[in-house]
């Protein structure tokens, strides 16, 4: 007994002395790293050196950005989401629906030019289906497409025309936004039975609507940019209203 | 201490102003220029950033070799304007959505790599900081100036729609200068920031060469004053 006992001591001796062995190399390669420290104008010299404190840049760079990005994306879809309801609200008025719009939403249009898919928020007043929203992007712009919030009734009659995204030349184009002017608001309660082909157009062509001193293209394309989002309604409308609560 | 503060803080304003002296960052200043508001929006942004890189690329100054100062220091720029721009997206909702269009503009401006390079590479970390805020703060100036310059000529207003940016209480800033008026423009466009830019430029060197010339003057009135004593 007394015998196995002995031996359990010195291997667990051995053990230890081994351990502190290690320990004692592991210190003096910390020292000397340490004093490489010291002479850091020698250090810096040195192409390892170069190597490791640019992977070490990037490294921390991209740990920063990742940890930011998932500390944010929460945050950010929330806003976008409060985007998208104060869009929506914006265009369909609060008297015509009682569902929540950014859960019921179908997806139209058969992808072609002329005809892109489209997610469509669709109004529900008591069950029923009584007008619908959706992004459309009108051609045309003086730089670049520029992005709509068109909302309907069930029979096509315009409730509320948004731009969503342009890049139009500041001071100028940029009226078509609400919070600059409110030109916009012309679209309200137009349709494409009360207003004929020929006079979905600015005045300047001969039609309804007026232009910008100055500037005539960005109203033009946002003029042609509304109707042909009524004709994508007017081609979609059974399948729209027919849609499933809460598909898509 | 307090003089040489002061020296970096006159040359960030106007000595050695980044738009008028050194005549970098030209790229976001002609960009954004066509509303005084959006220059001050473009500034600010600027302003914040230059302080954060500033100051940070002078803390590890140390540790960083001079042949590959230039990747680190575009890494870390370009860090920060992506954390500035996350931040703002996720809890400054409404400043993101009148800035946000600038925020990655600011990778382009070079003027935050030269101020890195020549003053906070080699300067203590408040010297750099405070030069950050300084060289941000006269871009800010400039980008104002041919902002108001360009918006006063091309649409007769001043500040339009600074509430969007600052909120209700500027409203007073919002004013109109010429009306009514059918705007102007080619000062709207970009060929006006160049243009206008030319202007400014030009007249900050008159205003130099003034400055000089009556500091001199004065100068020689004191020598003449002090042969006949």
């Amino acid at each position: 007994m007394s015998n196995v006992n002995w031996e359990a001591m010195q291997q667990s001796r051995r053990v230890l002395a081994e351990k502190l062995r290690l320990l004692e190399t592991c210190r003096q390669h910390w020292q000397r790293l340490l004093q490489q420290f010291d002479d850091i104008d020698n250090l810096r010299q040195r192409l390892d050196y170069q190597t490791y404190i640019l992977a070490a840049a990037t490294l921390t760079a991209s740990l920063v950005l990742g940890i930011a990005d998932l500390a944010t994306s929460g945050a950010i879809e929330k806003r976008q989401a409060e985007d998208m309801q104060s869009t929506l609200s914006q265009v369909l008025p609060d008297t015509l629906h009682d569902n929540d719009l950014l859960n019921s939403v179908a997806t139209v249009g058969t992808g072609e030019p002329g005809d892109p898919a489209t997610s469509v928020y669709i109004a529900r007043k008591s069950g029923s289906a009584s007008g619908a929203a959706f992004k459309w992007s009108a051609g045309g712009g003086y730089s670049g497409p520029i992005l709509l919030m068109v909302g309907v009734d069930r029979d096509g009659r315009l409730q509320g025309v948004r731009v969503v995204a342009h890049a139009e030349t500041p001071g100028l184009g940029d009226k078509i936004e609400r919070s600059k002017s409110d030109w916009i608001l012309a679209f309200d309660g137009r349709s494409l039975d009360d207003t004929a082909p020929e006079h979905w157009k600015v005045k300047k062509d001969g039609g309804d609507f007026d232009q910008f001193a100055g500037a005539t293209i960005t109203p033009r394309a946002v003029v042609r940019g509304v109707e042909s989002a009524l004709q994508f309604y007017r081609r979609h409308r059974e399948e729209i209203l027919a849609a499933k609560p809460g598909g898509g | 201490m307090n003089s040489e503060f002061r020296k970096i803080s006159y040359d960030g304003l106007w000595g050695n102003n980044i738009v008028f002296s050194q005549s970098i960052g030209l790229c976001p200043l002609l960009a954004v220029t066509g509303t005084a508001t959006n220059g001050l929006g473009m500034g600010l942004a600027t302003t914040s950033v230059m302080v954060v890189c500033s100051a940070l690329v002078s803390y590890t100054r140390v540790l960083i070799p001079p042949e590959i100062r230039i990747p680190i220091f575009v890494v870390l720029i370009a860090m920060i304007v992506t954390l500035v721009d996350l931040v703002m997206n996720a809890w400054l909702h409404e400043m993101h959505k009148v800035l946000g269009l600038f925020i990655p503009l600011i990778v382009t401006n070079c003027a935050i790599l030269g101020r890195v390079e020549s003053f906070a590479s080699r300067q203590p970390v408040r010297e750099a900081a405070l030069d950050g805020l300084m060289m941000g703060l006269g871009f800010t100036l400039a980008l104002v100036l041919l902002g108001a310059a360009r918006e006063i000529l091309g649409a007769g207003t001043l500040f339009a729609n600074a509430t969007l940016l600052l909120g209700e209480s500027f409203a007073w800033l919002e004013t109109v200068w010429i009306a009514p008026y059918r705007g102007f423009l080619l000062m709207a466009l970009p060929p006006g920031g160049f243009l206008m830019l030319g202007f400014l430029l030009a007249g900050k060197k008159i205003l130099d060469r003034k400055l000089a010339a009556r500091a001199q003057s004065a100068q020689a009135g004191d020598a003449a004053l002090l042969n006949e004593t």
